[in-house]
């Protein structure tokens, strides 16, 4: 008796939840909160997603972009959560920064649960990256070194400590059977330029970051990248660049691209956004903007993107609570 | 020819008309600004910040904007000084002393013109000289790892008081008060929250920009509002224009010494355009001697404090850029701008954001072309300018502070904070501690403090690694000189200062 009434439930909330998916219409204008200052990574997202919204008439009007900056995503994330529920015209930029902070809880009180993840469209891959006369050739031989001395290479990279920069080599070093890991040396620095610069000239051996950081470097003949963290070769002036996997090496490092919507939206608009995030990144409009700007390509949404970011959430956890980071 | 192939690079990007406009926009308020006395270049980039962020500037356009403003400050410092007898900011306090007996000789026309071309000559050459200087050192400062930055910082603030600062403890409580400041927020080389109280707005730290303009533009209104000025200052008139060629000619040497001297004590750390002003004067002096008649409005005494002023302050642009470190107030709040900006400054700057930087330059040598019309056809305006009262002004400058500072990231707690930073500002001024350190502070305190674990982690924990290069070595040497200097040189230059003004008013009554 009791299952059955479950049962009727279900079934009638079900066909609810579909009639109301032909009902839902997008609002006619929409806000993108980017969780930082003007032109940063996220403020990038919202822009120029935004413009292809209203572009390709996927919202009638405009796309607001407005700047919450504070605790790294943190502010934005608290402000999603305790006022905008359910509010369907709102997108909050992300990436694999807010995914690292969630995971460490470092937005108190706060979980990667309280949000509704609805897609990524584009990555930038992590690369680890080594001075021109720097006598490491490849991967596979900075990570013996590290296996002979954990100390012996000091890395400097745009991330705080335990940040996602920081947490690249812990990822490659990990792969490669590096014991000891909370002995290798990250060195904090305010952005990756300022490490480049240090590794450039020989105070650090190592570079950790986005691949999108090292390409003026790379083209003025200052860096060698020892490895790509993606799963296979980049395109264009990135095919050059050597795979950790084709190193035998499995580290993957995507920092993605993406956006969450507030808790308690409804299914029909959730699915709703999930088509226009799909929509978007087929969209000529936004292949232009990925190339201008050095996205790699990544794609994922609605449910899949959900269980991408809980997988790379624990990911994380996991990682942190081995080099001691978090209890 | 790297550098000029850069160079032309940058005249595409000063010359497009929006970055024109904001230049010559940037030049006039800049002018105006330090024409009015009491508010300095300082004070002057720091309330227009907050314009340059509601009107969402690129950053380029900002920065073009607001060098402009430092420039055009520079410039308008002299105007108030030789018409008034009162300086519009310190730099522009040698001026007075020939410039004000020109006036009174019926020559205020002459000597704004004269000042006007000598601060364009060292402009100029300021600039060309930070064309020529600044790549070079950018490539030089690879060279600098942690430990030499930690030094470098160091040096940054033994020199902090300058070598004629007044009061050096008051210059400590004022950095310390910005170091304490800065020490809130995430600790990046842990990861750990400091003084944060699980506040999610604390965690990235108390913004700068925000305590700028707090305490010089807040503050500014705060005294504003204590001295009930409503009118503003005497009118003064000006004289028709009479200069002839032989005139420049005349002042054309003294220009030439003021910009160099004045150039290489911009370039230094710590000594700023009021010590390159100081000594482009007394020097000049020193030079021409018994032939000159310094004091009683010569224009070689107008030529080479202006001078010197100018091409210090494009020198103190150097460090700024090429290193991240501040050679001056004004540079610091640059530099501040910069990073809000998203832009690292630093050797790196010259080769990733080389349009930026090089469209910044070539901006200094089009807004000095700029100011040097503005300040010589239309100089009149400004001396009009002069007599707005302050009860029309204030209230425009705190809705742009309010404005601006509210578009940044739309909170209303960064509000509270400006207010609160005003009110600092205010109690801090009415004490007579300087106001710059804590910005300093707060700039490079968190900077200085990486640097030094940075080290620390390098030589796994051997406190021998901060001296064991011979650059490092030097810089410390230099910030001992710099701390020792003021105690030494301090009393002697500033009583030789104070003289000289002195003197000068004996005479004006004796008149």
């Amino acid at each position: 008796m009791q299952r059955s009434v479950r049962k009727l439930l279900l079934a009638t909330s079900l066909v609810f939840a579909t009639s109301q998916s032909f009902a839902f219409e997008p609002a006619k204008s929409a806000e993108c909160i980017a969780p930082a200052n003007p032109g940063g990574g996220w403020d990038f997202t919202c822009r120029s997603v935004g413009k292809i919204l209203s572009d390709l008439h996927y919202i009638d009007g405009n796309v607001q972009t407005v700047n919450m900056p504070g605790a790294g995503g943190g502010v934005a994330y608290a402000h999603t959560v305790s006022k905008r529920e359910g509010d369907t015209a709102l997108l909050v930029a992300a990436s694999t920064a807010t995914t690292t902070r969630l995971a460490q809880g470092q937005f108190v009180g706060m979980n990667a649960d309280q949000v509704r993840w609805v897609g990524a469209l584009g990555a930038d891959y992590g690369v680890i990256a080594v001075a021109k006369d720097s006598p490491y050739k490849n991967l596979n031989e900075l990570m013996e070194a590290l296996k002979n001395d954990p100390q012996s290479v000091k890395f400097g990279g745009g991330s705080a400590a335990g940040g996602w920069d920081h947490l690249k080599v812990l990822i490659a070093a990990k792969a490669a059977g590096v014991g000891n890991l909370p002995k290798i040396k990250y060195l904090a620095f305010n952005g990756g330029g300022e490490a480049i610069t240090q590794v450039v000239g020989g105070h650090i051996q190592g570079f950790t970051g986005d691949v999108s950081e090292v390409l003026g470097f790379v083209e003025s003949g200052d860096l060698r990248v020892l490895a790509v963290l993606s799963d296979e070769r980049l395109p264009g002036q990135y095919a050059d660049m050597p795979t950790a996997k084709e190193q035998g090496i499995e580290a993957i490092a995507p920092n993605w691209r993406g956006f969450y919507l507030p808790a308690g939206v409804p299914d029909d608009a959730f699915d709703w956004w999930t088509k226009t995030i799909d929509g978007v990144y087929e969209s000529d409009n936004w292949k232009q903007v990925m190339q201008q700007n050095g996205l790699m390509p990544f794609h994922k949404s609605g449910p899949d993107f959900t269980a991408f970011v809980q997988q790379q959430v624990k990911d994380i956890r996991d990682l942190s609570t081995e080099i001691g980071l978090i209890k | 020819m790297e550098t000029m192939n850069f160079l032309l690079q940058g005249f595409a990007v000063a010359l497009t008309p929006e970055h024109l406009m904001f230049a010559a926009i940037g030049a006039m308020l800049g002018t105006l600004i330090g024409a009015l006395p009491g508010l300095g270049p300082a004070n002057g980039v720091a309330i227009l910040i907050p314009l340059a962020f509601s009107l969402g500037l690129s950053p380029a356009a900002s920065m073009i904007m607001l060098t402009s403003v430092y420039a055009g400050a520079m410039y308008g410092g002299r105007i108030s000084s030789i018409l008034l007898n009162i300086p519009g900011d310190e730099p522009a306090m040698m001026t007075t002393l020939d410039g004000y007996p020109m006036a009174v000789k019926g020559k205020a026309a002459e000597a704004l013109a004269i000042s006007a071309i000598a601060s364009f000559i060292g402009s100029l050459l300021a600039t060309i000289g930070l064309i020529i200087l600044a790549p070079i050192l950018a490539r030089f400062a690879l060279h600098f790892g942690p430990a030499e930055y930690f030094a470098l910082f160091s040096l940054a603030f033994a020199t902090l008081g300058g070598v004629t600062g007044k009061n050096q403890v008051k210059t400590v409580v004022a950095a310390a008060l910005g170091l304490m400041i800065s020490t809130v927020g995430v600790d990046i080389t842990t990861g750990n929250q400091r003084y944060t109280y699980n506040i999610l707005e604390l965690y990235e730290g108390v913004d700068f920009i925000i305590a700028i303009v707090g305490l010089f533009a807040v503050s500014e209104l705060l005294f504003f509002i204590e001295r009930h000025i409503s009118e503003g200052a005497a009118s003064a008139t000006l004289n028709k224009l009479n200069l002839k060629m032989s005139d420049i000619l005349h002042i054309l040497p003294t220009s030439l010494r003021g910009s160099v001297l004045g150039f290489i004590s911009g370039v230094l750390p710590g000594a700023g355009a009021s010590l390159g002003s100081f000594i482009s004067y007394s020097l000049e002096k020193r030079i021409v001697g018994a032939k000159g008649y310094f004091g009683e409005g010569d224009p070689r005494g107008v030529a080479a404090p202006e001078a010197g002023n100018n091409a210090a302050a494009n020198g103190a642009l150097v460090p700024m850029l090429t290193l991240g470190v501040p050679g001056s107030g004004t540079t610091a709040v640059l530099l501040a701008m910069l990073i809000s900006l998203n832009v690292q400054p630093g050797p790196m700057l010259f080769t990733q954001n080389a349009e930026l930087v090089w469209g910044v330059i070539a901006a200094l040598l089009v807004g000095n072309l700029m100011l040097l019309v503005l300040n010589i056809p239309m100089v009149g305006v400004f001396v009009k300018l002069l007599s707005i009262p302050p009860k029309y002004l204030m209230p425009v400058v705190t809705l742009i502070a309010a404005v601006g500072i509210y578009s940044i990231s739309n909170s209303a707690l960064d509000l509270y904070f400006m207010v609160g930073f005003g009110l600092m500002g205010y109690l801090l001024r009415k004490l007579e501690v300087p106001l710059v350190p804590v910005i300093l502070g707060m700039l490079l305190g968190p900077e200085m403090e990486r640097s030094l674990r940075h080290a620390l982690t390098i030589s796994d924990g051997d406190w021998s690694i901060l001296f064991s290069s011979g650059l490092s070595i030097g810089i410390w040497s230099v910030a001992i000189l710099g701390l020792a200097l003021p105690y030494i040189l301090g009393p002697l230059l500033r009583r030789r200062m104070e003289n000289a003004r002195a003197r000068m008013e004996v005479e004006e009554e004796a008149d």
